[in-house]
């Protein structure tokens, strides 16, 4: 038996407290990538071109560096909430749910340490 | 009792164009999962140097690569647009049957035109290529 109210369980959830942490975060997530999106791609489209040095040269701008881990990371945390949401919706059967779940979220958090550490290595590195 | 179709399901519901752009925003948004991915090989590639990059680069400008590119990039500019459209519903505009209708229309224009306009940029630039 619960000694929760049936208040104290409904708090929390739905639209009340934190329930809406998930739209939330997906929402403030989009508005960033907007138009960090479009700085990358418009940024990308401008390189002289796609090789080694040309490419390298660009990481290594302070700014550049900067604007690619933002959009990277606001990329990997709204994916890690699109990608609950289809698993929610499509992996039937709470075991298989969960574990889906767990695996996507480690995956999702070895992604943005990959991410920050090639970006970083690059941008770091000294110019000779 | 008969099983019976729960939602989501795709197998019993008309296809109208309110379906056809949720549906369409779900596959593009996982699509640049996957895209991620690829900007973390491409990226490692560049921090593991110039000869792991010169076989990263090779492979994505491969022609096979560059159609996968061409996809993503796709992907990129329809979910942006229908990003766009989602927080403008979110906001509480646009959400009469008619006005979403008119909306997924300006989404497939706007997106086939940036989309045109960056495949040049990207594609056809002389020198642009990755080789």
């Amino acid at each position: 038996m619960s000694l929760q109210s049936p208040l104290a369980r409904a708090l929390g959830k739905g639209s009340a407290g934190k329930g809406t942490g998930h739209w939330w975060t997906q929402r403030v997530t989009a508005v960033a990538l907007v138009p960090l999106g479009l700085w990358f791609v418009f940024s990308l489209t401008s390189l002289p071109s796609y090789l080694y040095g040309d490419v390298a040269m660009w990481l290594r701008r302070p700014w550049n560096a900067v604007l690619l881990l933002a959009l990277v990371l606001a990329m990997i945390w709204h994916s890690r909430l699109g990608i609950q949401v289809v698993l929610e919706d499509y992996v039937h059967g709470e075991g298989a749910k969960a574990a889906a779940l767990v695996i996507s979220t480690l995956l999702h958090m070895l992604l943005a340490v990959t991410l920050v550490f090639a970006i970083a290595k690059v941008a770091l590195r000294a110019v000779v | 009792m008969r099983s019976r179709p729960l939602s989501p399901h795709l197998g019993v519901f008309k296809w109208i164009h309110t379906m056809v752009s949720s549906i369409l925003h779900r596959i593009t948004g996982i699509a640049q999962t996957v895209g991620v991915l690829l900007l973390a090989y491409w990226l490692m590639a560049l921090a593991s140097g110039p000869d792991a990059y010169a076989r990263a680069a090779a492979l994505l400008g491969s022609v096979p690569g560059r159609i996968l590119m061409a996809g993503f990039l796709l992907a990129f500019v329809y979910h942006l647009c229908s990003g766009i459209r989602h927080l403008t519903w979110d906001a509480g505009y646009g959400l009469e049957k008619s006005e979403a209708r008119k909306s997924f229309v300006l989404v497939l224009v706007a997106t086939g035109v940036i989309f045109a306009a960056l495949a040049m940029l990207v594609f056809f630039t002389p020198g642009r290529g990755a080789s």
